[in-house]
């Protein structure tokens, strides 16, 4: 595995997130956050915790599994494990910004937009992400990105948090 | 962890492993019963058939909506008004079925062992929805579920089963699923309904207690459950009339008393008001049956999500 972004990388990089999430949405009024399972929980932890640090504004997050909502599942022998989706408060109207840690194909932010439009009608819907891998095979893209990363078909790009790995790191393998 | 099974046919065969994913995947889906749009696309293109021999009302329409909130197409057959009536066998109809598409066939039938026969002999999954006096499984996992929701643990659980055990595949469901997941279960009834070597039954070390008391039976108790007398069923006479099963093994209030005070009470329906149950209890602060039927829906969309995978 060869190590691309270290922890403070990957801070510096969430800090950009933060950063034009406020110059989106300046008064964070309509802004609440959705992390996709499994790793955009704790970057929308995280990118929460900036915002409240820079505004004094408690910016509501929720959490989005879209398994059920995935292109494959009627061609996978075995059905993937579902995870809670956790999204306490109303999304109508809202400004959402999706969060998650890898752009790549783009197909699970398409099963997540279908999910979220399930839940209601935002007012509207932003994409931000720690990493885009390039690699696209349907017409989506971030419009916020927290670092720009050149891998191959046959690699993987690997991220690593602290809350849900036990460590920090950005890896190609 | 995953559901490599073709078929739910009991719980007798599945382990621990395979009763907390269906678990944990049903607690999942309790979230999309409250939204606003209760519908997601995992099942869209697969077809569910409800093939029920036997009257039911809830369990029918509990599969019924949650093959419908998993966008899959379902048909119901019951057995008037299909070529059942006109003497198709089952496996004839059930094969009819196969051909015109059926991925998933649930299937209820008084006869034991039915489904686990349809099973051997189709490609299509086969969800046992109650066969006979054997085996309910759907019923035992919403029962798990609404227990582990309320009491937030499983091990060494004081949980009675209250009735006709030797009628009833809940029962027998229940004893397998709740010995299986560390509980200790009791079955209290009268003799005549208490089958013999019972004590011996389910998981080795986790047998059940007998107790042809009420009230011992019940002393001390984290859940009760109680079952419907199913006059239906019963063929001969195992007490002399309902007044009088229902003066020893009714749950009331006062008897009640004898339990822990944070003791639930189930049933998994209908209701016999005033037999088995006393109004004030079935609609008193104890009971949870209505929290049953809503995560019979949960479980059964995550049987049908687990199961739909296999191809």
């Amino acid at each position: 595995m060869k190590p691309v972004l270290d922890a403070e990388e990957i801070k510096q990089a969430i800090q950009k997130i933060a950063r034009e999430i406020l110059e989106e949405e300046e008064l964070l009024e309509k802004v609440v956050l959705v992390g996709i399972t499994t790793r955009g929980v704790p970057l929308s932890q995280r990118v929460g915790a900036l915002l409240k640090e820079a505004k004094g504004i408690e910016v509501p997050a929720g959490v989005l599994d879209m398994t059920l909502y995935r292109d494959d599942l009627s061609r996978l022998s075995t059905h993937p494990v579902v995870r809670r989706t956790e999204i306490p408060f109303s999304i109508d109207g809202k400004s959402v910004f999706l969060l998650d840690d890898v752009l790549y194909t783009g197909r699970t932010i398409r099963g997540a937009l279908n999910a979220l439009f399930d839940l209601g009608r935002p007012d509207r819907v932003g994409l931000a992400v720690l990493v885009d891998r390039g690699g696209r095979e349907i017409p989506i893209e971030a419009g916020i990105v927290g670092i720009h990363v050149e891998a191959k078909k046959e690699e993987n790009v690997v991220v690593k948090l602290k809350e849900t790995d036990g460590e920090e790191g950005v890896f190609i393998e | 962890m995953q559901l490599k099974r073709k078929d739910l046919l009991g719980i007798e065969e599945l382990n621990r492993e395979e009763i907390e994913l269906i678990l944990e995947t049903a607690r999942s889906f309790q979230e999309v019963s409250g939204r606003e749009i209760k519908k997601v696309p995992a099942l869209r293109g697969k077809t569910v058939v409800n093939l029920f021999f036997e009257d039911s009302t809830r369990t029918r329409i509990s599969f019924e909506i949650a093959a419908k909130r998993l966008s899959a197409d379902l048909l119901t057959i019951t057995k008037s008004g299909s070529s059942v009536a006109k003497g198709e066998t089952l496996l004839d109809t059930a094969r009819n079925l196969e051909a015109l598409g059926a991925n998933l066939i649930v299937c209820r039938h008084r006869a034991s062992g039915a489904p686990h026969w349809l099973a051997r002999n189709l490609h299509a999954s086969v969800i046992n929805a109650g066969d006979g006096s054997h085996e309910h499984p759907s019923q035992a996992l919403l029962d798990l579920l609404t227990v582990a929701d309320r009491k937030k643990r499983m091990d060494g659980l004081q949980v009675a089963i209250v009735g006709d055990i030797a009628h009833s595949r809940v029962a027998r469901s229940n004893i397998y699923a709740f010995s299986k997941m560390g509980a200790q279960v009791r079955v209290v009834g009268p003799a005549t309904m208490i089958p013999r070597g019972i004590e011996n039954f389910g998981v080795r070390g986790q047998c059940p207690q007998v107790f042809y008391d009420l009230g011992n039976g019940i002393q001390d108790c984290d859940v009760i459950m109680m079952l419907r007398i199913q006059q239906e069923r019963i063929i001969w006479t195992p007490f002399s009339s309902l007044t009088e099963y229902s003066r020893f093994y009714g749950l009331n209030r006062e008897i009640l008393k004898r339990a822990k005070e944070d003791v639930i009470v189930m049933h998994p329906g209908p209701v016999n008001r005033g037999i088995e149950l006393e109004p004030e209890v079935a609609d008193g602060p104890h009971s949870v049956i209505l929290d049953q039927v809503a995560n019979g829906v949960a479980v059964r969309m995550a049987i049908l999500y687990l199961l739909s995978g296999h191809s």
